[in-house]
C-alpha cells in the first residue's frame, strides 16, 4: 500500500506496532489506542510515536496527547464511511495537532481532496494507480466554498476582497438584490 | 434568480470534468460498481429498474425560461420526451445511458443546472418557498440563505459521506409552504423584536420511522447561520448510526439521546467555532443577495378591468382563476399554479414540449421566470393580472390549466414501481385511478382543499405521512397493498397521520378514499370546515368505521 506525502509516493519511516511486545527503542511506531491510553509513557521515548485512532472512539479522549505525538492515523474502514472527516478537522482545528495527519483504510482517489481539506497530509493509498494520479487529481478544483483548516482562500473571500476594491459597484448591485 | 459569478461557474465546469473522468474509469473498468455507485449518487446518478436516472436539483425551486428549455432539450434529446418533477424542488429523468450521461450533464451544465448532491448520503438540494420573493405574507427572500447554505454545503470536505442523506428547507412566511418540519433541518426565519433570525428545528424526516422536526434553538442570528448548521452536522457525522441504513438519519440520533441532550452536545460544538470563519460577514451576504436578480414591475392596480370582465364573462377562466391564481406582494401582479396533475396522467411529470412552451409563455408574462413546489407543480411567479385571460387560454392549450390545485386530484406521488427500484407497489396507477374517480371538479370543489400523498415503499418519497389522506403502498405474499392514513398535514401545524386500519388491495384503493370522502361530507359541520379539521376534531374513528363497514358488507 503505497504511502502518499506531500504529493509523492514515500517510504513509510513507521512501523505499526499492533502486538503487546515491548516498544523497540529508537524506533518510529505507530501503536493502537487502547496501548496509548495504558501507557502514555510511550510518548517519553527517544523516537516519534504515533496512534491509529478508531473512528468510533470519541476523538475528545485523544486531546490530552495530542502535543507529544508526531503522528495520528485515522481510519475510513470503507470510503464511504466519513467520521474520520470530522475527527482530522477537530484534532486540526481545535486541538492545534501540528504532526502527521494519516488516512488510512480504504483510501481511493475521488476521495483526496475533501481529505487534505480536512487537514489530512499523509495518505496510505488502497491502489497503486490512484497513488500515482495524486498529484493529478488534486489539482482538479480550483474554487472552495468553505473555509477549513487547510488554509486555502474560499470563494468568499475573494469575492468580499473585489467587492471593497470596488465599492461603488457593489453598493449598486445591492440596490437590485434587495 | 441568483446569477452565477465566475468562480460558481468555474466549480460547476470542473465538477462536469471530474465526473465525465469518473464514468470512463467506470466504463475502463478501473472503478468497481460498489466505488462508482458512491460518486454516481453525489452526482444525482440512480440506477433504478430499468435504466439509469438522472436527478437534477432546482435550488430554491426558482427557474429561468432559458433553464427550462435546457430540461426540455434533455428530455428530448436524451431520455423518453418528458421528466418529473419531485417533491423536493428536482426534476428526473428516468431513461438515460449511462455513456451519455456526462455530456446531458455538460448540456445542463451550461444553463447552471446541475445534479450535485440530489442523492446520497450528502447535503441535499435546500429547498424553500416556491413562492419566495413574491409572497405576501413572507419577511424577506428566503432563497438568499438557501443560496448561502448551498454554497456552503457542496462538496463540504467534512460531510460528503455522512451516515445518511441529509435535508434543509427554509421559510420565511407566516405560511409554511416548504414544509420544513419534515426536514433534517428546519429553519423558520422571523422577526424578534427588531432583528431577523432563524428558528432551528432538527430531527424531522418521514420514512419507515417518521418525525417531525423539533426546535433546538429558538432564536439564531443570521450571522451564526453556518456555524450553526456545521455543528448540527459535526455531532451528527460523529454520532450519527451506521450499522443500519434505516436506523441513519439523524432523526433517529436525535430520539436516541434526546433532543435536549443533542441540543447540548450542538451547543458545546458551535460554541468552538461560531466567532471563527464560519460567521457571516454582512457584506458577504450581500455579495450573495446581489446576485439575485428580480424583476422591474410596472405600477399596475389590483383588478384591472380586463381581469373583472373575463372572471364574469368566462366561467372556466373564473374557476381556474379562483383556484390556480394567488396575491402576490405587488400591486397588479398575480402569482399563477400550473397544474402538473390532469386526469390519468402521472403526478409532476411535464413533456418536452410542455416545457418549452411554459418557457416561451413565462418570457412573455413572467419575467422569464418559473417555479417549482413540493406539491409537483410548476408557478409563474410574476403575472400581469391583465394577462391572466390570455396566459390562461394558452396554458389551457398545452393541457397545465387544470383548476385541481390544492384539491382531491392534485395529488403528489413517487415514481413507485413502475420506475424504482427501492418500491412494493405502484403509486402512479394509484394516482391515476383517483383523478379518474375525482374527475368532476364540482365534485372536488366541494371536498375543498384536501391533499392525497402516495408512497410506492416505506422510504415516503410522497410524503404519504403528511398527506391529509396518505396511501402506503406495501408487499403482502407478493401483492401490492396499501396502508391508508388520515390527517398528516406538512404546513406550519405540521402533523403525522394516522392509520385507519388494516391495508387494503390495489383494486381497493380509490373505493376507500372515495368512502373516506364520503364520511368526510357527511361528518363536517359547514361546507367551510375543512377535511382536515373535521378529522383534527372527530379523529379517525368514524373514517376508520365507515371504511370497513363497508369493506365488510362489500
Amino acid at each position: 500500500m503505497p504511502l502518499v506525502k506531500a504529493g509523492r509516493i514515500v517510504e513509510d519511516r513507521y512501523v505499526r506496532w499492533l502486538g503487546d511486545a515491548p516498544v523497540p527503542e529508537g524506533a518510529a511506531v505507530i501503536v493502537p489506542d487502547g496501548r496509548l491510553i495504558a501507557d502514555a509513557s510511550l510518548l517519553r521515548r527517544d523516537a516519534p510515536t504515533g496512534v491509529i485512532w478508531p473512528n468510533n472512539r470519541k476523538v475528545s479522549e485523544l486531546a490530552p496527547y495530542v502535543d507529544r505525538l508526531a503522528l495520528i492515523a485515522l481510519v475510513f474502514p470503507v470510503f464511504k464511511d466519513g467520521r474520520a472527516y470530522s475527527q482530522a478537522r477537530i484534532v486540526r482545528e481545535q486541538y492545534g495537532f501540528g504532526g502527521e495527519l494519516r488516512a488510512t483504510g480504504q483510501v481511493l482517489r475521488d476521495q483526496f481532496l475533501f481529505m487534505l481539506r480536512a487537514g489530512f497530509d499523509a495518505f496510505e493509498v488502497t491502489k497503486d494507480a490512484d497513488a500515482a494520479a495524486f498529484a493529478e487529481t488534486i489539482r482538479r478544483y480550483s474554487v472552495f466554498y468553505q473555509p477549513t483548516g487547510d488554509g486555502r482562500r474560499t470563494v468568499w473571500n475573494t469575492r468580499l476582497q473585489r467587492a471593497r476594491a470596488a465599492a461603488p459597484a457593489v453598493k449598486e448591485g445591492m440596490l437590485q438584490g434587495t | 434568480m441568483y446569477v452565477y459569478d465566475e468562480f460558481d461557474w468555474a466549480f460547476l465546469e470542473q465538477r462536469i470534468s471530474e465526473f465525465r473522468d469518473q464514468v470512463r474509469r467506470r466504463l475502463a473498468g478501473e472503478l468497481t460498481e460498489d466505488e462508482f455507485k458512491l460518486l454516481r449518487l453525489l452526482n444525482g446518478v440512480y440506477l433504478q429498474l430499468h435504466a439509469y436516472m438522472l436527478r437534477i436539483g432546482i435550488p430554491y425551486g426558482t427557474l429561468s425560461s432559458t433553464q427550462l428549455r435546457a430540461l426540455a432539450h434533455v428530455a428530448r434529446r436524451y431520455d423518453r420526451g418528458y421528466g418529473h418533477f419531485t417533491t423536493r424542488q428536482n426534476i428526473q429523468f428516468h431513461w438515460i445511458k449511462l455513456e451519455e450521461l456526462p455530456d446531458a450533464m455538460a448540456y445542463l451544465g451550461r444553463a447552471r443546472l446541475h445534479g450535485i448532491q440530489t442523492s446520497g448520503n450528502s447535503i441535499r438540494n435546500v429547498t424553500t418557498d416556491q413562492w419566495a420573493g413574491v409572497a405576501p405574507d413572507e419577511i424577506e427572500d428566503p432563497r438568499i440563505w438557501a443560496e448561502v447554505v448551498r454554497q456552503h454545503t457542496t462538496l463540504h470536505p467534512e460531510f460528503s459521506f455522512l451516515p445518511r442523506k441529509f435535508k434543509i428547507a427554509i421559510t420565511a412566511a407566516a405560511h409554511d409552504r416548504a414544509a420544513i418540519k419534515i426536514h433534517d433541518i428546519s429553519l423558520r426565519l422571523y422577526r424578534n423584536g427588531g432583528e431577523t433570525g432563524f428558528e432551528v428545528g432538527v430531527g424531522g424526516g418521514l420514512g419507515r420511522i417518521p418525525y417531525l422536526a423539533q426546535t433546538i434553538k429558538s432564536f439564531l442570528p443570521k450571522r451564526h447561520l453556518l456555524s450553526y448548521i456545521e455543528a448540527i452536522l459535526r455531532v451528527y457525522n460523529q454520532y450519527g448510526r451506521r450499522d443500519n441504513i434505516h436506523k441513519a438519519r439523524i432523526k433517529i440520533l436525535v430520539h436516541q439521546i434526546g433532543v435536549d441532550k443533542f441540543a447540548e452536545e450542538v451547543e458545546e460544538e458551535w460554541q468552538a467555532i461560531k466567532d471563527g470563519p464560519l460567521a457571516l460577514d454582512a457584506a458577504a451576504v450581500a455579495e450573495v443577495a446581489a446576485r439575485f436578480r428580480y424583476p422591474q414591475y410596472e405600477k399596475l392596480d389590483d383588478n384591472p378591468e380586463a381581469l373583472i370582465s373575463a372572471r364574469l364573462r368566462d366561467r372556466g377562466f373564473a374557476a381556474w382563476f379562483r383556484n390556480s391564481v394567488n396575491r402576490h406582494k405587488v400591486a397588479g401582479y398575480a402569482i399563477v399554479t400550473l397544474s402538473l396533475k390532469p386526469e390519468g396522467g402521472t403526478p409532476g411529470d411535464a413533456t418536452a414540449e410542455q416545457m418549452d412552451a411554459i418557457a416561451d409563455l413565462a418570457d412573455r408574462y413572467s419575467c422569464g421566470e418559473i417555479r417549482v413546489g413540493h406539491e409537483q407543480n410548476l408557478v409563474l411567479p410574476h403575472v400581469r393580472q391583465r394577462d391572466l385571460p390570455e396566459l390562461w387560454a394558452a396554458l389551457d392549450e398545452i393541457g397545465v390549466a387544470v383548476p385541481n390545485v390544492g384539491l382531491v386530484s392534485d395529488i403528489i406521488a413517487c415514481p413507485g414501481l413502475d420506475y424504482c427500484s427501492l418500491a412494493n407497489a405502484r403509486s402512479i396507477p394509484v394516482a391515476q385511478e383517483l383523478t379518474r374517480r375525482f374527475r368532476d371538479l364540482d365534485v372536488a370543489r366541494n371536498l375543498g382543499r384536501l391533499h392525497i400523498n402516495i408512497s410506492g415503499c416505506i422510504n415516503a418519497c410522497g410524503h404519504h405521512h403528511v398527506g391529509h389522506i396518505g396511501i402506503l403502498g406495501v408487499e403482502k405474499n407478493g401483492e401490492e397493498y396499501y396502508q391508508v392514513t388520515i390527517g398528516g398535514r406538512a404546513d406550519e401545524q405540521a402533523q403525522l397521520g394516522t392509520l385507519i386500519g388494516p391495508a387494503v388491495p390495489y383494486g381497493e384503493v380509490a373505493d376507500v378514499v372515495e368512502d373516506i370522502a364520503a364520511a368526510y361530507l357527511e361528518l363536517r359541520q359547514r361546507p367551510e370546515e375543512l377535511f382536515i379539521d373535521t378529522v383534527k376534531r372527530l379523529g379517525v374513528e368514524p373514517f376508520k368505521e365507515r371504511v370497513y363497514a363497508a369493506r365488510q358488507s362489500g
